[in-house]
């Protein structure tokens, strides 16, 4: 990132806030309405998730954020600078993990960095620092086919953390992970997310999980998507996972957000 | 396979039916046909001579110049058209007509542009090769998933590193098949090109043996040309399977 941030003509940047959503609203060519005039702030340094039910545009609004899909209308800012397509101050982490077959761990841990022409010695260096903080050590040599999916996706994590991204944006990373594997990942993203003072904008379709990692969640309606609530869960962070798992606060949440999903149920 | 409870191996059928030719050979039934030895022999008498030499040098020139350029431009159109919806709508047409046209008639037009000499036999392989290695980098390309794609967009890939760090990765598999499926068709055009040509290489050969009658020269000549055929094929499909174990975790 640069030091110089040049602000859109009448913006106000209220203070802490990362990446800011505007009036943004996407229809898909045939006319399929996903996300309608969504506005939304991402405080700086905090996980907030989407949430919401199947099919109702979260991982739409995350891939506009990314770059990855143009918005029909309204905009995205990142750090005050408008998105227009991907940027470096943005990560990406992929529910099918994305990741080379081709290549180890090590080389698509870094494939961000190679990208950017980053020299290998360096860029090697960063990815097995990053390597070791996913829990992977000694699994550098290794081809993504040889890992379980649980580990495939640490290595998605690694490859977005390597980058040195502010803001690092999760689609259902956990939703091709085995429950058990899941569980532990959670714990370790917690961990990891403290030691990282980036934006973290998660999206799931797991009530629990949202609760359990966020530090803000947002429920969107079903499609077209609108915001139908944001949730703020007041969980004590200094306890273990498996106190958190038990604790009023938790397990409120947890049905707070059931009651208001429940409906678009059929 | 097993016969009265031994492994043979599945190339033992070559020798029945290589039996069953030094037969029909040593009967004398056919002309056209000599016994298989004396073929061999023939082939070993051959092969040294100066002219055979040369026919194979400049059939190898041909067939690598004809195939790298092959290659070369049909891989980054393949995947061109796999990736941008306007150069598939504006080409495939052409590869579709082309890839199963009856192209040796096409060769002399080319000779009547290029001559009698090596750039037609290179460009009858080229034609002959270009499509279907066109086809399948594009079918490859079709299949890379989607979040693989937006991987390489998100991460900042210009087109040129999409293309060489992922693209062309990602659709080996099928770039591969095709490069095997083009070297087949290479064969074809390289002996066809000289065959119509009919003054150089094994077409010279050729021309020289049928005219003369020289059955036993033919069949060492064809022996050759298969072999050699049949060993490209070998070695690509070898190199197919060594990179399978990611076709399916694309």
């Amino acid at each position: 990132m640069t030091a110089t941030v040049v602000h859109a003509p009448g913006f106000q940047r209220s203070l802490g806030t990362m990446v800011s959503v505007r009036s943004v609203s996407k229809v898909y060519p045939g006319g399929v309405e996903a996300l309608n005039e969504i506005s939304l702030d991402f405080p700086k340094g905090q996980l907030t998730t989407l949430l919401g039910p199947s099919g109702c545009g979260k991982t739409t609004l995350l891939k506009i954020i990314a770059g990855l899909l143009p918005a029909t209308s309204g905009e995205v800012m990142v750090d005050g600078m408008r998105v227009e397509g991907p940027g470096p101050e943005r990560a990406f982490v992929f529910q099918d993990f994305a990741l080379l077959p081709w290549a180890t761990v090590l080389r698509n841990v870094a494939f961000g960095l190679e990208l950017r022409g980053v020299p290998v010695a360096e860029r090697e260096s960063i990815a097995e620092h990053y390597i070791g903080q996913v829990g992977l050590k000694g699994f550098e040599k290794h081809y993504p086919h040889a890992l379980s999916g649980g580990m495939r996706q640490r290595v998605g994590l690694a490859r977005a953390l390597a980058v040195k991204a502010e803001v690092v944006l999760m689609d259902e990373p956990f939703s091709a992970v085995d429950e058990q594997t899941r569980r532990k990942f959670q714990e370790d993203m917690l961990e990891l997310i403290k030691n990282e003072q980036k934006t973290f904008i998660f999206v799931t379709h797991s009530i629990e999980e949202a609760v359990y990692v966020s530090n803000r969640i947002i429920l969107l309606s079903r499609r077209p998507s609108r915001v139908m609530r944001i949730i703020e869960p007041d969980m004590p962070r200094g306890i273990t996972p498996d106190q958190i798992r038990r604790h009023p606060a938790y397990l409120d949440a947890v049905e707070m957000i059931w009651q208001a999903l429940k409906q678009y149920l059929d | 396979m097993e016969v009265f409870g031994r492994k043979i191996p599945m190339s033992a059928s070559l020798i029945v039916w290589a039996v069953l030719w030094e037969i029909v050979g040593q009967l004398d039934l056919v002309s056209l046909i000599p016994p298989l030895s004396n073929v061999v022999m023939r082939l070993a008498e051959i092969v040294p001579t100066e002219t055979f030499i040369d026919a194979l040098a400049l059939t190898a020139r041909s067939f690598a110049a004809g195939t790298g350029i092959a290659i070369l431009a049909g891989v980054p159109i393949g995947v061109l058209m796999g990736r941008s919806e306007i150069a598939d709508r504006l080409l495939l047409p052409w590869v579709n007509v082309f890839v199963s046209a009856p192209l040796t008639a096409l060769v002399p037009i080319i000779m009547a542009l290029f001559g009698f000499g090596e750039t037609t036999i290179i460009l009858t392989v080229v034609l002959f090769a270009l499509w279907i290695i066109i086809l399948d980098a594009r079918a490859g390309t079709r299949s890379i998933s989607n979040s693989l794609v937006e991987m390489a967009q998100s991460y900042g890939a210009s087109y040129w590193q999409a293309f060489s760090k992922v693209y062309v990765w990602a659709a080996l598999p099928e770039i591969l098949a095709g490069i095997r499926l083009g070297m087949v068709r290479a064969i074809k055009g390289v002996i066809i090109g000289q065959l119509i040509v009919s003054v150089v290489g094994f077409g010279y050969l050729f021309e020289i043996y049928q005219s003369n009658f020289l059955m036993e020269h033919l069949w060492a000549l064809l022996l050759v040309l298969f072999a050699l055929a049949f060993l490209i094929d070998g070695v690509f499909g070898y190199m197919e399977k060594r990179v399978e174990y990611y076709a399916a975790s694309r």
